[in-house]
């Protein structure tokens, strides 16, 4: 018999039992589809930490004042403000240290017209944005002399710049940060949501100088609020690390014993630390839709051993008219398959429309890729062969005056 | 005619020696209860081709358990069975479905047609499981049909045809594949007279005008007469075997 044939029983056969058919297969639509939507929902998750991590910028260390002693942070934001200009100067000299970002910062109302926002300001050196690995996308950075002269420029997130000017080129045009007038020198790339789920691009950058002179009024002249430092490779980060460590703890005269009041946090760990997160869980989404996958290939093997028992007869029939083990087989176990692959369809289609349903209805990002389809494909075609086999063997182990005689 | 009983092998369709059945049979309760009992003893039977053969006997003389053992569908537990001078027990289980397939007819007393399959498809199947296409197949079972007059009913199914007309179907099944045995058991069983006689005489006319050897069993007298040689099994044992009176 050839295969065309067996297909055709395993057909006829599945259209007979319309509702049965049905039945079963909804097991296996609802296993795929949650299979899919899960991938997709987990993949997604791994893509928002995986931009969140690479819009970080490369090989980061964050130097915060305040030690983190028993797990906690002693000192909050606002507290006593322990690092200066020159310990940024001083990191940035080390061998492992390719440059460092001092950090101010602070909220600020800003007015363009009738149009006001509120956002942070936050006042850095030139090498902030090459830390960051952040370009203007019109317009142009601020520069070292911008710096030393204290000019009143600005530079706009994305998302800030649509709020103040809508539509309209805000290079050239000038605005007002808590009054004072600043121009507008460009607009930056759109960097989206950071690690801890902030907007990036809700943001506005002012010369450090400028910022301690005019627009926080320091209290602690030549502090920052914090500052950036990027090492040379990904290869020398616990190094510089170490060493950072050691240089503040000298100027900072901490003598043996004492405790740091700052703390130096390698960004590569943390990222580390995201990403396994978010593997874990779209592992575990994966897993559990699996699951509803296992129960669906049961009913399957359910509903063929029912059917063998209710068609032992017909089998005993085929038998005695020549049909070898094989085509009995071929015929159940396509029944199994049939069933699979029609409800493998269903189920994709589905996963893949609620993945779009998620989507719209939520801010999860969802991610489908066509080996997260052929993978759920397959694994529901090994449901349906490893589910469809024993029932399907069972009917071929029958012998033919037995079956013939089975009422 | 060839004589009743041959003894040149080539001769010889059908060949029984010395076969006895025997089944166990489970009786609930213990593992280790099972009680044997033999439905055949011994029984020997060679068949020349072209004959036609009733076999007769009382309910549970073992009349179909013997069919079941020449139509290849059971094994005897002792004993030798030679079909067309090849060894039943030497045949793998798809040589013995492809012995069935080409070899033999097989028509049941309840026709045991596939249910909500077309007539046409039912007498097209066992091409199917020779190898033949769809297309093919059909050609040939509809050609079938039209030639016993049946083409009327293609597209029935068996609960909408007669048992006289089930059992037509059921004939040109057996014959699509075109063997030299039909094996019938008790092929009138589930008929009235009339129609019993029609079926008798399809026999007749393959067994005469295409020379197929038709082995059929029956409970009536009439319907053996049909036949050239009449075998007579009680309790298990072959106990009458001649030439029918005609
Ligand atoms: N699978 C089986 N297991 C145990 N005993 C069986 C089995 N099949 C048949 N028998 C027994 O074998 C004996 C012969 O049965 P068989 O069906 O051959 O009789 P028969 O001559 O065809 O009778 P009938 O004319 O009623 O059809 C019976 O006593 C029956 O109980
Ligand atoms: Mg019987």
């Amino acid at each position: 018999m050839n295969l065309l044939a067996v297909v055709g029983e395993a057909l006829r056969a599945l259209r007979l039992n319309r509702l049965r058919t049905a039945l079963t297969m909804l097991g296996m639509i609802i296993g795929v589809a949650a299979v899919v939507l899960m991938l997709a929902v987990g993949q997604g998750a791994q893509t928002t930490v995986n931009q969140a991590i690479s819009s970080m910028g490369s090989n980061l260390l964050l130097v915060v004042p305040g030690a983190t002693s028993s797990g906690a942070l002693r000192s909050a934001a606002g507290g006593v403000q322990t690092l200066t200009m020159g310990d940024a100067q001083a990191i940035a000299h080390l061998p492992s240290i390719k440059a460092t970002a001092p950090i101010i910062t602070g909220t600020a109302q800003l007015n363009y017209g009738a149009n006001n926002w509120s956002t942070s300001v936050t006042g850095v050196t030139p090498d902030y944005f090459a830390v960051r690995d952040w370009a203007a996308e019109s317009g142009a950075l601020f520069t070292e002399a911008d710096l030393r002269s204290g000019t009143r420029v600005v530079i706009l997130g994305q998302v800030t710049a649509k709020n103040l000017f809508g539509e309209e080129d805000p290079t050239g045009k000038t605005i007002r940060i808590k009054n004072s007038p600043f121009l507008v020198g460009g607009v930056l790339t759109p960097k989206g949501q950071s690690l801890d789920g902030r907007d990036q691009d809700d943001a506005v950058f002012i010369p450090l100088t400028t910022g301690q002179r005019q627009v926080f009024g320091n209290q602690f002249p030549g502090t920052i609020r914090f500052m950036m430092a990027q090492a040379r490779s990904a290869e020398v980060m616990d190094e510089a690390e170490t060493e950072m460590n050691r240089l503040l703890r000298q100027r900072h005269r901490l003598s043996e014993g004492m405790e740091n009041d700052f703390t130096v946090r390698n960004m590569a760990a943390l990222a580390a630390v995201a990403t396994g997160a978010a593997k874990v869980m779209s592992i575990m989404l994966g897993a559990i839709a699996s699951v509803s996958l296992l129960v669906g290939g049961i009913g399957i093997m359910n509903i063929m051993l029912v059917s063998v028992t209710e068609r032992t007869r017909e089998i005993g029939i085929r038998m005695a008219i020549g049909a070898n083990r094989r085509a009995i087989l071929g015929q159940f176990l396509l029944e199994a398959l049939v069933i699979c692959i029609l409800g493998g369809l269903i189920g994709v289609a589905l996963g893949v429309a609620g993945a779009w349903a998620v989507s719209l209805a939520t801010d999860m990002v969802v991610v489908i890729t066509l080996g997260m389809i052929a993978l759920a494909f397959a694994f529901a075609s090994a449901v349906g062969i490893f589910f469809g086999f024993y029932p399907a063997r069972k009917a071929s182990a029958l012998r033919p005056v037995e079956a013939l005689r089975y009422e | 005619m060839p004589s009743l009983h041959p003894t040149a092998f080539e001769d010889c369709l059908i060949r029984v020696e010395n076969v006895s059945k025997i089944y166990s049979l489970d009786t609930s309760g213990g593992a280790s209860a099972s009680v044997n009992s033999q439905v055949l003893f011994d029984v020997n039977l060679v068949i020349p081709r072209g004959q036609f053969v009733a076999i007769m006997g009382h309910s549970g003389s073992g009349k179909s358990t013997l069919m079941n053992i020449l139509g290849c569908l059971d094994t005897p537990t002792r004993g030798h069975y030679w079909f067309d001078g090849r060894d039943i027990a030497a045949l793998s289980d798809d040589e013995l479905a492809r012995v069935r397939n080409h070899n033999i007819g097989f028509v049941f007393q309840g026709f045991n047609l596939l249910k909500r399959m077309t007539a046409l498809d039912n007498v097209a199947t066992p091409l199917l499981y020779a190898g033949v296409s769809r297309a093919e197949s059909r050609k040939r079972a509809l050609a079938l049909l039209d030639q016993t007059g049946l083409v009327k009913f293609a597209a029935y199914q068996p609960s909408q045809l007669s048992g006289g007309q089930q059992q037509r179907v059921a004939i040109c099944r057996a014959l699509i594949n075109n063997p030299p045995l039909i094996l019938a058991d008790e092929p009138t069983g589930n008929l009235d007279t009339q129609t019993s006689r029609e079926i008798m005489a399809i026999f007749q006319m393959l067994n005469r005008e295409q020379g197929i050897t038709v082995v059929l069993v029956t409970h009536e007298d009439d319907i053996a007469a049909y036949t050239q040689r009449l075998v007579r099994l009680k309790d298990g044992r072959i106990v009458h075997d001649e030439a029918t009176a005609q």
